[in-house]
């Protein structure tokens, strides 16, 4: 289907952007130590990106590198810092035998499932442009009009669910002097890490 | 923008299953955030190419409300592991383990 329309900047762009999300989410499966995965995680994000503007979805193209690249990861990266955990996981202990080829034989049946369901049904099938007609020239102004209006009680919604994450996130990240007690710490005996942590609260996302 | 949805939706399917196998072998809770927001995008990137080939802007304001839901998950997501991290002094998952089930 619209292999006449099809342009060879189309298909590598398209090829550079698969090519560098599974590359990216490879690395973030396979890489030991989480600030490697964090870094490959970024490489996924961006790949998404560049699918979004080829898909002619600028604004939120725009929104991911943002919100995801911009705040998301560097969050990851901070509590990984902040934890001091950037070690490499020792992989060669497998608390539960066979965990991980039943797990590969799973994802396969299900990913596969997938495919094959999607390619059964022809991809894709409904009605078009129900919410509103996208418009590539003028993204933001359609999207904009659209969350505005059709989805403004949603979009009002997530306002106060971000204000009840930060609060949360606030509330778990702080140090109460009853929690010390109440909280069983081994390691508590030199004190050294509570007295580092006592302020940062891991709550800049929203 | 002459793909055709097939292709982009095959890339989503395989993302998906990327980040679903790590959420079932990683044991880093860090890292299994991260595999959640592996699935999380490719279910972006579904969302935007059914957007495209049906020409509906329905599919891209849920995106935008994914993202969202994402910031919030992560945020206090990562207060969780901060607040395990210090009971525990790990982000293994297999380490909190006191039901012993």
């Amino acid at each position: 289907m619209l292999a006449a329309t099809r342009t060879i900047p189309d298909v590598l762009v398209f090829v550079a952007s698969a090519a560098v999300i599974l590359g990216g989410a490879v690395g973030v499966v396979v890489a030991r130590n989480p600030v490697h995965s964090a870094i490959n995680l970024i490489a996924t994000l961006l790949g998404v990106a560049l699918a979004f503007i080829e898909q002619s979805a600028n604004f939120l193209a725009a929104v991911q590198v943002i919100v995801y690249a911009g705040a998301i990861v560097i969050l990851f990266l901070f509590v990984i810092m902040f934890l001091g955990v950037d070690r490499k996981e020792q992989v060669s202990i497998e608390p539960l035998a066979g965990q991980r080829p039943m797990a590969v034989v799973a994802v396969g049946v299900v990913t596969g499932g997938l495919i094959a369901l999607m390619a059964a049904g022809g991809w894709y099938s409904g009605a078009h442009a129900v919410v509103a007609p996208t418009d590539p020239s003028n993204d933001v102004g359609v999207l904009g009009r659209s969350i505005f209006t059709t989805y403004l009680f949603a979009f009002e919604a997530t306002s106060l669910l971000l204000i009840i994450a930060v609060v949360g996130a606030v509330m778990l990240a702080r140090r109460t002097p009853d929690a010390d007690d109440a909280v069983d710490a081994p390691a508590d005996v030199d004190g050294r890490a509570e007295d580092r942590v006592e302020d940062a609260a891991p709550g800049g996302a929203g | 923008m002459t793909i055709p949805a097939s292709w982009y939706l095959v890339v989503s399917a395989l993302l998906f299953g990327i980040g679903a196998l790590g959420v079932l072998v990683r044991r880093n809770a860090l890292v299994i955030f991260m595999c959640i927001e592996l699935m999380l995008n490719a279910a972006n990137l579904a969302l935007v190419t059914y957007s495209r080939v049906l020409g509906d802007v329905g599919g891209q304001a849920t995106v935008f409300f994914v993202l969202v839901v994402a910031a919030a998950e992560v945020t206090v997501g990562l207060g969780i592991v901060v607040y395990i991290f210090r009971a525990r002094r790990s982000t293994i998952v297999d380490d909190v383990a006191e039901m012993e089930g």
